[in-house]
């Protein structure tokens, strides 16, 4: 059983502290604590695993954009512990037989705990309901589902929905987007769509179904996740639900956070994304948001694409980009370096948080003895220039040579050292 | 200039320049013979993945009266029906030995992507991306306003400081009306866009709705129409080509209205009846034959200019 | 960089002289006379022989200078820097069966005269095309010669001839510079 101390790490309460992992456990956690190996971690922030709650695995089907085995490696590599795989793969996993295969690929690639999100629908086809309950009882015990990269548009549907998961404290994670306001859209509908001639994406598409779908939970009493957040409306939206009582949880990605529409000016198909790029303004809002609560986590919507997709025209290019390798960068850049909000906030976007909506015990828990020991220090002082290729077989890496403070020194999983000095360990945990 | 992208990419003396080359190369259209031996042994080739005949046309004889060869890609029934990509296609004409590309695409941003991403290093023409921009159709618009406004033989070095022009009709599918926007405000004049408000992407230009107000208090000395395509209204853009017609075409009531000095331009092709009254399209202010003339004097001149660059960059 | 004064501008004044005197000569008069000038010298230059057959009191019809844009008509635009195209102006009476003579700076390899007879083809059938140059430094590549010429100037091929006239430089002179 390996045994090592973090010597002198600082906590996200900002005490310094030693320490000790055993097995698997966080067994101490003190003063001038021994045994096993000594890391030297002064300097470096000790944070829960992060836990990733959107991520495009893209296996089975896609293996030339990604295959479990990659995802999970750049996910260490970003600091995570557990990613979510969503359910638009090939074929779709909208029934027990493949996530149950996604599950067991997570399991054998060991870097990471890969939990499959189910389709709510089958094929993501928005019309009849997926076997949500089967995927639930499965090997991979799904809580999650999404229509991901598409909406589950039908009110009738998505009713259904999410009345049904309340069985198993299930949730639905909705990719808002109403199709018929974004038919043949391209980028967010603004100044700058209408300059590039391309087809424009309107915020209230996003905003419209979010309103929707709200009053559809609290009319349930049901749980509602929405992914992607990318307006200002959107959070307008989800804030007063929460005011309301809502039972709603919000993510924004990292991109959305950092990134506007000003990009793809010269028609760099790296930059095209669903939800697409905004505003400052909403950026802004994004921000301020993220900070006082009314989102609730930063998940990556990691989505490799080989670089034929991207390395064409706009309008035949895919839509994605990658985020594993720079979430907790960004989340730095907004939340600590701005000065704005705390380290026990940056462990709440990025592991408590996303962990507790899809309701896991063995991920996000508190720094404790006690808990599984799933892990990620960051040396937070030093400043990186962004490499375009990255240990995810995507290169469409729209923070390509940016400079992004903060970086991953290592990712322990379940007591294992994934990510060691920077380094990708050459074989997961097994 | 090494490629022609955007009219937004011009400086005003660039504009300039590239207009009184085109007043020169009208010239040569207008005598007998209408043949320069300056491009001969050079490859232009006409890249259409959308069809329009009027445009390739256009370019065809500009890049014959320059003796250069044309090679005319089509994507119909070709490779990229098989799902060859934009990329591909244009490396393996340029295999051949290309001088320049004339690409027409229905993505915005493709004669963008092709001449930026390394895909060549040849000087790319834009004859039409998407609902971008139309770049040699601005020129030539403004080349006929040049000619109209400060007459024949009197345009050298001039520009359109003052001028005041009205675009109306679809302005947000339409690549016309950006590359006419971009230029022409370039060369000083005052642009009105007219629309129904579903037609009016935001943020571009000064904005009217009502086409009778804007004649009334604007006076432009330009008007022009746009096309305005009928599929528009299946997407509920507007209800019915009947009302299209009575609140935003060029009828007869309204062009008797306007000064008998008033330009009336349409980049084609026209649906008569619908944006413009036939008699008015006709009339003597009618600049619209004169339009497709000019078309082939600005992609000779426009031709002419990228590849005499090129080699220049070259040495 | 080495550069020395080969005219001056009073033997500038002297060869424009000449010239327009053995162009009268040859011609038996001005009846029929044309005279193009190519872009940019060679306008200023022909447009100083006109003022000197003007001024001798010669009668000529108020049109018979023009000039003559060759740049769409070289063949050698691979090698060198195109110039900017400028109009071309040829006088009413046309050329058909005039005596046109052709006014350039230097005379080289010939290839610009050579699309200068391009050129003047589409703008007509003279009886007879001359040439009248200021300075002809040899070094030619086509069969061509001039009819008229200020000074003769054997050069080497690395040597640059740098022609200025008052009318485009502000001053009168021939170098050459190395």
């Amino acid at each position: 059983m390996s045994e090592f101390v973090l010597k002198a790490a600082t906590l996200p309460d900002g005490s310094v502290a030693d320490v000790k992992v055993s097995g698997d456990r966080i067994v101490e956690i003190g003063q001038g604590l021994s045994g096993g190996e000594i890391i030297d971690c002064s300097g470096l922030n000790l944070l829960p695993g992060f836990v990733d709650l959107h991520t495009h695995l893209r296996e089975p089907g896609f293996e030339q954009s990604e295959t479990v085995l990659t995802g999970s490696q750049s996910a260490a590599k970003g600091g995570f512990t557990a990613v979510h795989a969503m359910a638009n793969t090939n074929p779709v996993a909208d029934n027990a037989a493949v996530v149950e295969q996604v599950w067991s690929l997570g399991q054998r690639a060991g870097y990471v705990d890969v939990y499959p999100i189910g389709a709510v629908t089958v094929g993501l086809a928005g019309e009849r309901l997926a076997e949500l309950g089967s995927m639930n009882r499965s090997i991979a015990g799904v809580r999650v589902f999404s229509d991901d990269g598409k909406c589950v548009s039908d009110p009738l549907v998505m009713r259904r929905a999410l009345e049904y998961v309340k069985a198993f404290d299930g949730v639905i994670a909705q990719h808002a987007q109403e199709p018929r306001l974004t038919e043949g859209a391209q980028m967010n509908a603004g100044a700058v769509s209408a300059e590039l001639g391309l087809a424009g994406w309107p915020s209230v598409a996003e905003e419209s179904i979010i309103a929707r779908d709200v009053l559809l939970a609290q009319s349930l009493d049901a749980r509602i996740h929405v992914c992607h957040l990318s307006t200002k409306g959107s959070v307008e939206i989800v804030r007063w639900a929460k005011a309301q009582g809502i039972r709603v949880t919000a993510e924004v990605t990292p991109h959305h956070l950092l990134l506007t529409d000003e990009s793809t000016r010269n028609y760099d198909p790296t930059y095209k994304v669903n939800p697409p790029l905004r505003s400052a303004e909403d950026v802004a809002a994004l921000r301020e948001a993220l900070i006082d609560g009314t989102i609730d986590i930063i998940a990556t919507d990691h989505a490799p694409h080989p670089s034929e997709s991207k390395d064409c025209e706009w309008n035949a290019a895919a839509f994605g980009m990658v985020g594993l390798e720079t979430a907790a960068s960004v989340a730095q850049m907004v939340l600590i370096d701005s000065g704005k909000s705390t380290w026990m906030r940056l462990a709440e976007v990025l592991s408590h948080a996303p962990a507790a909506i899809a309701g896991h015990t063995e991920q996000g828990n508190p720094i404790a003895v006690g808990s599984i020991a799933n892990l990620t220090l960051i040396a937070a002082n030093v400043a990186r220039k962004i490499s375009r290729g990255t240990a995810s077989k995507g290169q469409n890496n729209p923070y390509a040579d940016l400079e992004l403070p903060g970086e991953i020194r290592h990712t322990i999983y379940r007591g294992y050292f994934t990510v060691r000095d920077g380094r990708l360990a050459e074989d997961g945990r097994h | 200039m090494r490629h022609l992208l955007s009219t937004k990419d011009l400086t005003r003396d660039e504009a300039i320049a590239l207009l009184d080359l085109s007043d020169e190369m009208a010239q040569v259209n207008e005598r007998g013979l209408r043949k320069l031996p300056t491009l001969r042994g050079k490859t232009v080739v006409n890249l259409f993945f959308e069809d329009s005949t009027r445009t390739r046309v256009s370019f065809e004889i500009a890049a014959k009266r320059l003796s250069a060869d044309l090679i005319n890609f089509s994507a119909k029934g070709s490779s990229v029906s098989k799902g060859e990509s934009l990329k591909d296609t244009a490396q393996t004409l340029a295999a051949g030995g290309v001088d320049a590309f004339v690409i027409r695409h229905g993505a915005s941003g493709a004669p963008q992507a092709l001449a930026e991403r390394g895909w060549t290093d040849v000087p790319v023409i834009n004859a039409g991306d998407g609902t971008h921009e139309h770049p040699t159709q601005g020129l030539l618009d403004a080349m006929t306003m040049r000619e109209r406004l400060h007459g024949f033989g009197s345009t050298r070095g001039k520009a359109l400081d003052g001028v005041k022009v009205a675009i109306v009709g679809d302005i947000a599918h339409s690549r016309v009306a950006r590359s006419n926007l971009y230029l022409l405000k370039t060369l000083g004049a005052e642009v009105h866009l007219v629309a129904p408000p579903t037609l009016m992407p935001r943020g571009l230009g000064l904005q009217h709705y009502d086409l009778d107000e804007t004649l009334a208090s604007v006076k432009p000395n330009v008007v022009m129409m746009l096309r305005i395509q009928l599929e528009r209204m299946n997407s509920a853009f507007f209800p019915s080509a009947n009302e299209y017609s009575n609140i935003w075409g060029l009828t007869e009531e309204r062009f008797a209205r306007l000064s008998d000095k008033t330009v009336i331009m349409h980049p084609g092709p026209m649906n008569r009846g619908l944006e413009i009254a036939s008699s008015v399209a006709d009339s003597p202010q009618s600049a619209i034959v004169r339009q497709v003339a000019n078309g082939i004097s600005v992609r000779m001149a426009v031709l002419f200019n990228l590849i005499s660059q090129e080699r220049q960059i070259h040495e | 960089m080495e550069s020395r004064t080969v005219l001056s501008s009073d033997d500038i004044s002297r060869a424009i002289t000449r010239i327009s005197h053995e162009i009268l000569e040859a011609n038996h008069g001005t009846d029929n006379l044309v005279i193009l000038g190519i872009p940019t010298r060679g306008v200023a230059l022909a447009e100083r022989i006109a003022e000197v057959i003007r001024r001798n009191g010669n009668a000529m019809p108020a049109d018979f200078l023009g000039r003559l844009d060759i740049t769409m008509y070289r063949d050698d635009l691979d090698r060198k820097p195109t110039r900017e195209v400028t109009p071309t102006d040829v006088p009413a009476g046309g050329l058909d069966d005039k005596v046109v003579v052709l006014v350039d700076d230097v005379l080289n390899s010939g290839r610009t005269v050579r699309a200068a007879l391009d050129a003047l083809r589409e703008y007509g059938r003279p009886r007879a095309v001359r040439l009248a140059v200021l300075i002809d430094r040899g070094h030619r590549e086509l069969p061509i010669r001039a009819d008229f010429v200020g000074k003769n100037l054997p050069t080497n091929r690395d040597e640059k001839i740098r022609v200025h006239l008052s009318s485009v430089d502000g001053d009168d002179s021939v170098r050459i510079e190395k």
